[in-house]
């Protein structure tokens, strides 16, 4: 075997390894397009009208990257909590209460400067969602219950407690006099909208979630903490046996998890809706970021980093899907439809990067598998404590 | 108002529609209940029992054949089975998460051929309510227990079936060791995938006719997200139920009769916020997972993909 072979063997397994989801969502995009067809709709035409809907235009592209910034919020969450080894997916209640706790805030301080409501109402979100995520964090290390179960209950429990505040305690009091009761709140002061960065929809948030982005790759990959996180996502027996209190650690992904998509729910009241509403879903008011946030994590190969493009991407597809609605009359529910059909394929091509993985450390017995590379460890049940 | 409560008549509307009401929860928890016996988690259930909903409502629509319905809620709820089984059993995909991709494929697939198809809110005849001669005229039981559509009667005929199955047969003894323990059924000449495959298209089908419970048997109507969340709770009454049959019928009991009791909480117009009476049913199920978690196991296997050592 020639030395040039093993140099260039592993960079090309790299690529290919990075290359995966793109191709897994290709191969979704072209199964939908026979969906399309059977639905008498021209695949190409619908495909068009999302890419221009999507980048066609300046405006286009501010609204592409403020649909993003939730979603990259939410997928920093996933981001650490997979790689704690926890699972999450309460990201619409973690941004439910986020939002609500940051809408109050505003509604209770109305004449206060923006400048110190403004950093308030994110820590505010920041704090609600994390109890809200700690919570299945603590019942997972200390109860055994299923987090994903829990999350999703948690999730339940957001919106219907959204929708009672907002019927009720929090509604604005416009609304409180006419006789449609519409539940929202009051929209907040002026003061506290986050600032415009060039003359589009383009809020402060998108920025503020790329900056958290690279925080939390700091955090993951170069303190102690995070790299803990890691170790018990990796192999929490191990992680126990080299003295990490996998429980405590357990508890502090989820937790975080939580927080930052509090964050996103504060971000998106600051940031765009300016006011709380609901329509009795959680849809209605988090757009299911909740849900897409995970899409985009694992796109970026729960990389934080990774899931910046990621988060991009999906903002598009969702800016497009209005413009596809509009233009082939197909129903934009199409897009939830291709997110849950990108969802598979992408899961399902880990399987491809695991054996690239395997086969060069087959080749190269010394060398550890590429970062990212590795899937987040296999989640085990009933087996903490 | 309170009091209206306790009436005779209220009482046995509670109870009776509590019944009808664990129907969906039944099936699917059952469905489900295989499928982690067999070490395969199907959090894609919510999804399976919209499309099986949309097509056994869509079918009724069309021909006004309930059975033909059902059949067709059975079909696409099969094959959705056997795409959650390619996924995890051949693919070895990560389980929670592709069962978040079924899912939201499921919520979005029904919702766009629905208004591809269908368009306008429409109604069906589906399923009407059987009287069993004799004892549907018995007092309060007779309302409660035998005035029922036949899919509640097979909900809760499939108690003691699939506890029989899955207790009493080799079928189910091979379920249950491919669960606990994949290496050791394999050196015995099982088959691991095949078996997997099986509950996983076993769960979608019963995962389908969960979801035409609701379209042709219950409600009548389809909407966007009709299921609203049943499909997540069916999944956490398996834990709830300890991944017993008999355990799964008590815990879809105690929550539809939460359900049914807050639904007429607010027929009744008890000043009870109905968005907290909502939310009672979730708060009870995290609790009963406390509660349940500490006394049974889980199956080894549950979520671990099989591969043989090569």
């Amino acid at each position: 075997m020639s030395l040039k072979n093993i140099q260039i063997k592993p960079i090309l397994t790299r690529i290919l390894a990075a290359l995966t989801p793109v191709l897994a969502t290709l191969a979704a995009m072209g199964i939908f397009a026979v969906i399309l067809m059977t639905l008498g709709a021209n695949p190409i035409d619908a495909y068009g009208a999302l890419i221009e809907g999507a980048v066609g235009s300046p405006n286009a592209i501010a609204d592409t990257l403020v649909k993003a910034t939730p979603l990259l919020l939410i997928g920093l969450g996933t981001c650490i909590a997979f790689r704690g080894g926890v699972v999450n997916i309460g990201g619409e209640g973690q941004l439910v209460v986020g939002a609500l706790a940051a809408t109050l805030l505003g509604l209770l301080y109305p004449e206060a400067p923006g400048y110190v409501i403004i950093p308030l109402a994110m820590g505010a979100g920041f704090l609600a969602g994390g109890v809200w995520g700690g919570i299945p964090g603590v019942l997972k290390a200390y109860f055994n219950v299923n987090e994903i179960l829990s999350t999703i209950m948690m999730n339940q429990i957001a919106v219907q407690g959204m929708n009672f505040l907002l019927r009720d305690a929090m509604i604005d009091p416009v609304q409180l006099e006419a006789a449609s009761r519409i539940p929202q709140t009051a929209r907040l002061a002026a003061q506290f909208d986050l600032p415009r960065l060039v003359p589009t929809r383009l809020h402060l948030g998108a920025l503020l979630a790329v900056i958290a982005a690279v925080l939390v790759y700091i955090f993951l990959w170069r303190t102690t903490i995070g790299y803990r996180i890691r170790a018990v996502g990796l192999n929490a027996a191990a992680a126990r046996y080299a003295g990490i209190n996998v429980k405590r650690y357990m508890v502090l992904s989820l937790l975080l998890s939580g927080a930052l998509g509090g964050l996103a729910g504060a971000v998106q009241v600051y940031g765009v809706s300016h006011r709380m509403f609901t329509d009795g879903s959680a849809a209605g008011f988090t757009g299911s970021a909740g849900f897409n946030g995970i899409v985009a994590a694992l796109f970026g190969q729960l990389h934080p980093i990774g899931t910046i493009p990621a988060a991009i991407l999906f903002g598009a597809l969702l800016v497009g899907a209005n413009k596809l609605q509009r233009v082939v009359q197909v129903p934009s529910a199409l897009v939830i439809a291709l997110n849950g059909l990108v969802v598979i394929f992408v899961v399902s091509s880990e399987i491809w990067r695991r054996r690239q993985t395997r086969v060069q450390q087959r080749m190269e017995p010394d060398n550890t598998p590429p970062d990212g590379g590795k899937p987040p460890g296999q989640l085990e049940q009933g087996e903490i404590g | 108002m309170i009091a209206d409560l306790f009436t005779a008549n209220v009482i046995l509307g509670i109870l009776a529609s509590g019944i009808r009401l664990a129907t969906p929860y039944l099936y699917a928890a059952i469905g489900e209940t295989f499928g982690q016996r067999s070490g395969v988690l199907n959090l894609g259930v919510e999804g399976q029992m919209l499309l099986g909903a949309f097509a056994g409502f869509y079918m009724v629509f069309r021909t006004g054949n309930s059975w033909l319905g059902l059949l067709a809620a059975m079909l696409i709820g099969a094959v959705m089975g056997l795409v959650m089984g390619f996924i995890t059993v051949t693919l070895h995909a990560e389980q929670g998460i592709s069962g978040i991709g079924v899912y939201l494929f499921g919520l979005g697939m029904s919702d766009l051929l629905f208004q591809k198809m269908i368009g306008s809110v429409e109604t069906v005849r589906g399923f009407q309510p059987i009287y069993i001669p004799f004892l549907s005229d018995l007092p309060f039981v007779g309302k409660v227990l035998f005035q029922q559509n036949i899919l509640v009667y097979l909900a809760f005929l499939l108690v003691p079936v699939s506890w029989f199955v899955l207790n009493k047969t080799t079928l189910g003894l091979k379920i249950r060791a491919v669960g606990e323990n994949p290496e050791a059924a394999d050196s015995l000449g099982v088959s691991v995938k095949g078996i997997r495959y099986f509950t996983c298209i076993l769960g979608g089908t019963l995962s389908g006719i969960a979801g035409a419970s609701l379209s042709i048997a219950l409600l009548n109507v389809f909407q966007q997200n009709l299921t609203s969340g049943q499909g997540f709770i069916a999944v956490a009454l398996v834990y709830f139920g300890g991944w017993r049959p008999l355990g799964v019928m008590l815990g879809s009991l105690l929550f539809s009769m939460v359900n049914s009791l807050q639904l007429w909480v607010q027929t009744l117009r008890i000043p009870i916020p109905s968005d907290i009476a909502v939310m009672m049913p979730y708060v009870l199920t995290i609790l009963a997972l406390v509660i349940a978690v500490q006394r049974v196991r889980p199956p080894t296997a549950l979520t671990k993909p099989f591969e043989r050592e090569g």
